[in-house]
């Protein structure tokens, strides 16, 4: 990241003129702005993405109506403007407190949700020197702070002066603290051994091929770890079958019940650009990040330049449409089987898992 | 006046006056909140010291787990016989005359003494060298920390749970 | 404004502290004596890393506090236990209600 702003900054002389102070100020405004907009694409798409995978499960069409008259993209067809009018239709939509709701808890609490999600994307690595934030104690951030969500979800239940949303933060608080364990212990198992929280050597560690990716090694105990992380950041997100939180025929929308328009478009944006950091997240520990699975194949061609963010893309693609899949072909597990899943479940076998794979290393 | 001297003066600021609305705040909820973006500018300040493993580890541990303890406990305390949210204080004047002694007198003491100082040294990756603290120097209070955490665990589940009817 | 030193880390742990002792020492609700508590903490703990970074100590400082950040953790839980305990006896959380054992 250093060597590209260097690069920037030689070629501009009103850039190299200005303080570092405000150098830093402007980077951290188009960095942000950046971020936002490539969060609200991505939420886009996933959930038009979401929306025909679903339907197509459940053997109907989706969405098929909105279609843009733009001469170019006039005969793509199959509904694809669709998340575009409905985030249209979100922002122009009246924004409604609850009378007796904290304002300023209510305002605040969907944007803690979604900074802490956008700050997680910081640091992962979309390509050899694709990264932004290249952090020694990486994986290690990426835990810690996602895990202020749960504070935005207590607030926003607790904002909202409704029993059943303070109800439903509640539990997902709690669902969320649950599961950050086995998903940190299964990111350990990882870390283990390679030997480095940060992401670029975990990633670089994985070179060579399929067989050299960590899901591959120490067969099958790492796919065995590689399953416990999928699970737990699946709960972590609130996703099916975990999504008891935010189910509408349990508790009509959990935390977010009170919440329409804008605010309500930010918790769900961010909700799929969790999906999208879970999928970028787990395909660099496990699934080789951005190195193709051919290896040497042709000089090494498939590993350069701009495959690798293709690599990145793919790979979290892949593991987005194992969570849609879930989503449509589980039902959803009872608050009680959720912690049980969690503590008697995953927990132990995360723990076991380190126990074998150390014992394994060791000899 | 660089990067640093700016961040540390915002991230400073950013506490002091978090931690001024948990003390002052009438509203109990409000004082949680303040208390949460004390702690994260205490983690970002954490950074600015070169303690990243330290700064990770007060967001997760401090935002992520104890502060979504206290407002567990805040809202399990007030909600269900009508308890009030607000907070009163006791002898606001008497309390503030004291801490503002205290605090003249910690301010003059940091200000007069020769402290051993050096000038700081590049940025070190923290994580391997605490480890290897851990488990060289440090294993017995280290085990002993485990040992007092199972105990806590199983004292605090003990306690709260529901009486057996 | 003069170069951060070793100064300024000291004296905000030292206002720091000094909030979190106005918490502690005049607040009624007994939780939020127990965020006071915590302030206090985390203002030590920027002591012991503002001298593991300014002196020659190596990094015994930040061991230190991770040691004090894992206290911190067990001691909030276990008052939190004794807080919801209280509430359930006394029906209130007001410490200037709860100052007699005999009830």
């Amino acid at each position: 990241m250093k060597d590209l702003l260097d690069s920037i900054l030689q070629g501009s002389s009103f850039l190299a003129n200005l303080s570092e102070v405000a150098l830093a100020i402007l980077l951290l405004a188009i960095a942000g702005l950046l971020f936002a907009g490539v969060a609200a694409v991505c939420a886009l798409v996933f959930v038009y993405v979401e929306r025909k995978v679903a339907a197509h499960m459940q053997d109907r069409l989706g969405p098929m109506e909105v279609n843009t008259g733009i001469p170019l993209l006039k005969n793509i067809g199959h509904g694809w403007a669709q998340t575009i009018a409905d985030a249209l239709k979100l922002l122009l939509k009246e924004d409604i407190v609850p009378g007796a709701a904290d304002r300023k808890l209510h305002l605040i609490a969907p944007f803690i949700i979604f900074c802490s999600v956008l700050a997680a994307v910081t640091v992962l690595p979309f390509g050899e020197k694709l990264v932004v934030s290249d952090m020694n104690i990486g994986v290690f951030f990426v835990l810690a702070i996602t895990s202020f969500s749960v504070i935005g979800m207590i607030l926003a239940g607790w904002a909202s002066n409704n029993k059943w949303s303070l109800l439903g933060g509640m539990r997902s608080a709690a669902q969320i603290v649950s599961y950050e364990i086995p998903s940190g212990l299964a990111v350990l198992i990882v870390v283990m051994q390679v030997g480095s929280l940060n992401f670029g050597d975990i990633v670089a560690a994985q070179a060579g091929g399929l067989f050299h990716w960590n899901v591959f090694r120490f067969f099958p105990l790492n796919l065995i770890a590689f399953l416990i992380a999928f699970l737990a950041t699946l709960a972590e997100a609130n996703r099916a079958p975990f999504d008891l939180p935010e189910a509408e025929s349990e508790l009509t929308a959990g935390f977010a019940t009170e919440y329409s328009g804008f605010k309500w478009a930010v918790f769900f944006l961010s909700e799929y650009f969790n999906m999208f950091l879970i999928g970028v997240f787990l395909s660099s520990l496990f699934l080789g990040g951005w190195h193709s699975p051919f290896g040497g194949l042709l000089g090494g061609f498939f590993d350069k330049g701009l495959w690798q963010p293709f690599w990145v893309i793919l790979k979290a693609v892949v593991i987005i449409f194992l969570q849609m899949w879930l989503r449509w072909t589980l039902p959803r597990l009872r608050v009680d089987q959720l912690m049980y899943t969690s503590w008697k479940v995953l927990t132990p076998f995360a723990f076991g898992l380190i126990f074998f794979i150390g014992l394994w290393m060791l000899f | 006046m660089n990067a640093f001297d700016i961040s540390f003066y915002i991230f400073a600021a950013g506490a002091v006056v978090s931690a001024a609305v948990m003390v002052f705040a009438r509203n109990l909820i409000y004082c949680a909140v303040g208390l949460l973006f004390a702690l994260a500018n205490v983690a970002a300040i954490y950074v600015l010291l070169g303690a990243d493993f330290l700064a990770a580890t007060q967001l997760m541990i401090y935002v992520g787990g104890i502060l979504a303890l206290l407002l567990f406990g805040i809202m399990l305390s007030v909600k269900f016989t009508g308890v009030e949210l607000r907070t009163g204080t006791l002898q606001m004047l008497p309390g503030l005359l004291v801490v503002a002694g205290l605090l003249g007198l910690l301010i003059r003491m940091i200000l007069r003494t020769e402290w051993a100082m050096l000038e700081p040294g590049e940025f070190q990756p923290t994580t391997a060298s605490i480890g290897r603290h851990f488990m060289t120097d440090y294993l017995i209070p280290f085990e002993v920390a485990s040992v007092l955490l199972l105990v806590a665990l199983i004292g605090a589940a003990y306690m709260a749970r529901r009486e057996k009817s | 404004m003069i170069q951060v030193g070793l100064h300024h880390f000291l004296i905000l742990s030292a206002v720091l502290f000094s909030l979190g002792l106005l918490a502690v020492l005049t607040k009624k609700n007994a939780v939020t004596v127990l965020m006071g508590i915590e302030l206090i903490l985390n203002a030590a703990n920027i002591n012991f890393v503002a001298f593991a970074r300014y002196t020659d100590n190596g990094i015994h400082g930040q061991v230190f506090a991770v040691f004090v950040i894992v206290t911190a953790a067990a001691g909030a839980a276990v008052a939190l236990a004794i807080v919801l305990n209280i509430y359930k006896q006394l029906k209130t959380v007001n410490l200037d209600e709860a100052d007699s054992l005999a009830r």
